[in-house]
């Protein structure tokens, strides 16, 4: 049936697995109307899924160092495109950015431009280089290009920071999607998580998270599509994305009609409304006036734009194409892939938010008596684990907007459960959710592993390591890592430590100039990228306990608060690399004959297969 | 001028084009947000169109453009060769 190498056939491999679980969906569809429970339907589908997983990543099992570094550099442009949008869209895309939209409406948005612009960055300018250059992990390449040590234990600093903020909270979502559809304690469920994530990463490295990402896109995509397309059909807009309009102005006119009551913080705390649920008080479509307003947004966009552009869990897949070329097409390929699901949110939020508000329609809340709603099954199943919470502030006795509280995660969890679909899709979400959450958690905790074990064992510590040895160390600290932000995460300090978007703050802040002006500037010496990475990230970090809410709290400069101290970090790290760099003594010719070859896409990369 | 500072020269601009449309789509547009948002597309209002959909299609065009505009100038300067070994 398959004639020629495992690359070759994988068109073919990726479809039979994508109509399998087409088949398997329906066979969990024809359980249910048999009469099977929920419960088991949700199991079945999260334990199937990590099954498959957990074989892909053990038929991927290799000794070879390019092998688990980089997939041996064989990796297909599209199948690289699909690999890159599963580690990128995390279960904070899957399952809260809807929520978010839901909640913040045009503000939150400036999300959706900056982790989708961020890839023209990525593109233009590293990808195709660092491709070229042929390094293992990024802090590789700030060590070859600008020489010794000192810089790639900076680089490796800032890598360590950036993705272990980002990994507790994949780690932890994991356990949320885990504990719930199993049915066992949440620090049970992280454990559970773990073993997962280590079962497709630690035979095979990079090789057997490429393989197993994009399977997982195929499961998360197809989770998030479904119900978007078949909840548009139920309220007749079969292809909700280019059919809305009319509904998004309809939820103008309810929330004029409504009313944009913001809630003082004093009754919200006497009604006893449980911490993290929101209640809607920006408007869907209208854009804020006042170039405060306009500020707050671009900055946003502009941290998530740069950070994306920094963060080595991304850059590390475009090593593993076969060639500049296909690097660079493969970034196009990841964006297309991120868009079908990022273009998709917005449309699940409107066609929540219009099935809770709008009083035309059958599942509306907003406006019905209390008591009728507070016996509504969905409100009842969900008001028993505090994720939404009726206050009823003015004791009329009829519920208004500012009175429906939520949790972000409800609007992907249970609209399929509010539009009346059947709970086949529910399971569908769990599994997406869980397969979202591991592939960057995977991707997390490999950037994390082979960076320590490439940069700071073989590299600075024992350069004379054999291969056998130094894969052994990459193994035992990918366990390593996985276990300490495993166990972070089950102490449920992700409060504490703070947004996904941190992550991306941290690594703009040390990261995107010294990668940047490697490239683009042959002038950047060893000492300037010292002083940009460690002068943005010492800065950046200064900022954010400055004005971090669970720190020291002081008010933002210029409105720039803990979500965009990248701002600080990344400006300071482009001062001092710059000034630094002209104060020194130009890098050698080498180094410069060294970065013009970078600059010519093809030939042979700059580090040798195995080095 | 060499070939390769040909190509380096190309390259730049190239880069400058698709950073200036970049640009455009991810912070012109939103710096008028207000007005902007007043015009409508399909019905929506335009910043919130751009927002939720158009600039995120603008920028997988612009990325697919990019690439295969980039390609022609590498084949151009002898650089495209059909498969590079590492």
């Amino acid at each position: 049936m398959f004639k020629g190498g495992f690359i070759q056939n994988l068109p073919k491999i990726y479809g039979l697995y994508t109509g399998g679980f087409l088949v398997f969906i329906l066979l969990m569809a024809v359980l249910e109307s048999a009469g099977v429970s929920a419960a088991s339907i949700g199991i079945m589908f999260v334990a199937f899924t990590v099954l498959i997983y957990a074989l892909i990543g053990y038929l991927s099992r290799t000794i070879q160092v390019d092998a688990y570094y980089v997939a041996g550099r064989q990796v297909p442009t599209v199948f690289n495109g699909m690999a890159t949008a599963a580690d990128w869209m995390s279960g904070a895309s899957f399952v809260a950015m809807a929520g978010g939209i839901y909640f913040g409406g045009y503000t939150y948005m400036a999300f959706l431009v900056g982790w989708t612009g961020g890839y023209v960055l990525v593109s233009t300018l590293l990808a195709p280089y660092l491709r070229k250059f042929g390094c293992y992990t990024v802090p590789d390449f700030i060590g070859t290009r600008y020489g010794g040590n000192l810089p790639r234990f900076c680089a490796t600093l800032v890598l360590v920071l950036a993705s272990f903020t980002y990994v507790t909270a994949q780690i932890n979502a994991t356990g949320t999607i885990a504990s719930r559809a199993l049915q066992i304690p949440f620090e049970l469920g992280v454990w559970v998580g773990l073993v997962s994530i280590l079962m497709c990463s630690m035979l095979g490295g990079m090789r057997a998270v490429t393989w197993t990402q994009v399977a997982q896109y195929i499961v998360l995509i197809t989770a998030y599509l479904i119900p978007v397309f078949w909840m548009g059909s139920k309220l007749g807009n079969p292809f909700p994305h280019f059919m809305l309009g009319d509904e998004v102005q309809r939820l103008a006119e309810l929330e004029a009609s409504a009313g944009l009551i913001k809630n003082s913080a004093a009754d919200i705390k006497a009604a006893g409304v449980p911490g993290g649920l929101k209640y809607i008080s920006n408007p869907h479509s209208a854009v804020p006036a006042g170039g405060m307003a306009v500020w707050k947004y671009l900055s946003l966009a502009i941290c998530m734009m740069v950070g994306t552009a920094s963060l080595p869990h991304i850059l590390m897949r475009y090593f593993t194409t076969p060639s500049v070329k296909s690097a660079r097409k493969s970034v196009a390929w990841s964006l297309f892939f991120i868009f079908l699901l990022y273009f998709s949110a917005p449309m699940l939020a409107t066609l929540s938010k219009l099935q809770l508000m709008d009083p035309n329609l059958p599942t509306a809340i907003i406006g019905k008596s209390i008591a009728e709603v507070k016996s509504i099954p969905w409100v009842q199943n969900w008001s028993a684990v505090k994720q939404v919470f009726i206050a009823d502030f003015n004791g009329d006795g009829i519920l208004q907007l500012n009175e429906w509280f939520m949790r972000g995660d409800v609007v992907v969890l249970a609209t399929p459960e509010v539009a009346g679909l059947p709970y086949v899709i529910s399971g569908l979400v769990a599994a997406g959710g869980m397969a979202a959450a591991m592939s960057t958690a995977d991707g997390l905790v490999l950037a994390i592993s082979n960076c320590l074990s490439h940069d700071i064992y073989y590299k600075i510590i024992d350069p004379k390591a054999d291969v056998k040895k130094r894969l052994i160390v990459a193994r035992v600290l990918l366990v390593v890592i996985g276990a300490a932000a495993a166990y972070i995460s089950s102490m449920r300090l992700t409060s504490i430590l703070g947004a996904v978007a941190w992550a991306f703050d941290f690594a703009m802040s040390g990261l995107f100039f010294p990668l940047v002006l490697g490239v683009w500037w042959k002038r950047a010496t060893k000492e300037g990228a010292v002083a940009g990475i460690l002068g943005g990230l010492i800065s950046g970090t200064a900022y954010l306990i400055y004005v971090g809410p669970k720190f020291m709290a002081n008010t933002p400069w210029l409105g720039i608060d803990h979500l965009r101290f990248g701002i600080i970090g990344a400006s300071v790290s482009l001062v001092a690399m710059v000034v630094v760099s002209l104060m020194t003594k130009e890098p050698s010719s080498s180094i410069q004959k060294m970065v013009d070859d970078v600059r010519i896409p093809s030939g042979r990369a700059i580090l040798g297969k195995q080095h | 001028m060499s070939n390769k500072e040909a190509h380096w020269q190309k390259t730049k601009n190239h880069m400058f084009v698709t950073l200036a449309i970049w640009f455009f789509f991810s912070i012109v547009i939103f710096m008028f947000g207000s007005s902007v948002n007043e015009g409508s597309f399909l019905g929506y209002p335009l910043a919130y169109y751009m927002s939720a959909q158009g600039s995120l299609a603008a920028f997988v065009i612009l990325i697919f453009w990019f690439a295969n505009k980039q390609e022609k100038i590498d084949d151009e300067h002898g650089y495209g060769g059909e498969k590079e070994d590492d």
